[in-house]
């Protein structure tokens, strides 16, 4: 059975994108098809986060008003066989995108894929909102600081007044996943605790991604950074999908490691 | 710059290079001059499907459309699927 998924925040800058980019690409690794979708339109930024940029030829919005096959504006990722992407118009403007439209992309997709992530844009507006209707399930991206936890909020409020499932269910399973997790500012009390955000939110937590600079490496290689298994960000990513897909993985705070002379000398293959 | 065979500034090439080569091939792309509009890809798809089926019956989604764009050229590759006995109109 096929699982929509959004990426949302209302908060912009928090890291929805990186983290569709690198859970999409960590449930593609462990075998399930898997499908991207970018609904920041005019905006289109997951084909560089993933690296497909200059193979762009169609887009969500050709699609949604016929001007092209799904099948034509799906990119495969070279990576991964089980991933595609399918990029947001950069040029239209964002009512082009219909929620008759949404359903119909997402309905087709359905029979195809076993994950849809939905890479939501910033705000609760309705591009915000027309990435959340369709969804089974949500990641709620939260920085810990106070601005990011008041918007994780306010979106909360929204996916289970404003979608499908709070519609026929009453409510949306939510998951937490607190990214730009700093230990230091954490410790010396300029960012909240990790119980602190969950008290507050109070929806389990799906992972913590730690401030890392191994993100903006990924992003400007056009590597999802879960595939970078040195980095406690990518180590981070992988466990949360581990999670998502159903494993019990301990929670712990990845550091990133530091090669030791033995691997640098010789890879990491061991 | 190379000098007496030393190679000043040389370095292993950075992801912060590999992010400004890929920006300079899209944006390229996206605003030179001469670029096709971003939309006329879909136009274009119509102009071919079109003459092809005053030729031969073809059906839509048999066409394929590719895009690789590079620092110096981009190819644009088109797939399409002909009936087994492309039936001559
Ligand atoms: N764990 C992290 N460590 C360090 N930098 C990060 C981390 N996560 C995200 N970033 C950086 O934060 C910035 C914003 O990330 P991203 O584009 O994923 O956010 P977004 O929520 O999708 O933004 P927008 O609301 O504009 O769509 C980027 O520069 C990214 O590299
Ligand atoms: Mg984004």
């Amino acid at each position: 059975m096929s699982k929509v998924i959004v990426v949302t925040s209302g908060k912009g800058g928090v890291g929805k994108t990186t983290s569709a980019a690198a859970i999409g690409a960590g449930l593609a690794l462990r075998g399930h098809k898997t499908v991207v979708i970018d609904f920041d339109v005019g905006l289109r930024n997951l084909d560089m986060i993933m690296g497909c940029e200059r193979r762009v030829v169609f887009d969500f919005i050709n699609v949604i008003q016929g001007d092209a096959k799904l099948k034509q504006a799906l990119i495969k990722d070279r990576r991964v066989d089980t991933l595609s992407i399918l990029p947001t118009s950069q040029t239209r403007d964002k009512d082009a995108l219909t929620q008759e439209g949404v359903e119909k992309v997402l309905g087709e997709l359905r029979e195809e894929f076993d994950y849809i992530v939905c890479d939501s844009p910033a705000g609760i507006e309705r591009g915000a909102q027309l990435a959340m209707y369709f969804a089974d399930e949500a990641i709620v991206v939260t920085n810990p600081e106070v601005s990011s936890v008041r918007d994780s909020d306010r979106v909360l409020g929204l996916l289970n007044s404003r979608t499908r499932k709070a519609e026929e269910d009453g409510t949306i399973p939510a998951h937490l996943l607190l990214t730009r997790y700093d230990a230091k500012r954490i410790e010396s009390g300029e960012m909240m605790k990790v119980e602190d955000v969950l008290e507050i939110l109070a929806i389990p937590l799906l992972g913590i991604v730690p401030e890392s600079t191994a993100v903006l490496r990924a992003s400007n290689t056009g590597t999802p950074v879960v595939h970078d298994e040195t980095s406690g960000a990518g180590r981070a990513y992988r466990d949360a999908v581990a999670r998502l897909a159903g494993d019990s993985v301990e929670m712990k705070i990845a550091g990133d490691e530091k090669p030791g002379l033995f691997q640098r000398l010789f890879g990491r293959t061991a | 710059m190379k000098v007496f065979g030393f190679n000043f500034g040389a370095r292993k090439s950075s992801s912060a290079d590999t992010a400004k080569e890929r920006l300079q091939i899209l944006l390229a792309h996206e605003r030179g001059s001469g670029a096709p509009g971003p939309d006329y890809l879909p136009l274009l798809q119509r102009d071919i499907l079109e003459a092809i089926a005053r030729h031969v019956k073809v059906d839509r989604d048999a066409v394929d459309i590719r895009m690789e764009r590079d620092a110096d050229l981009s190819s644009l590759e088109i797939n399409i699927e002909l009936p087994k006995r492309a039936a001559a109109r």
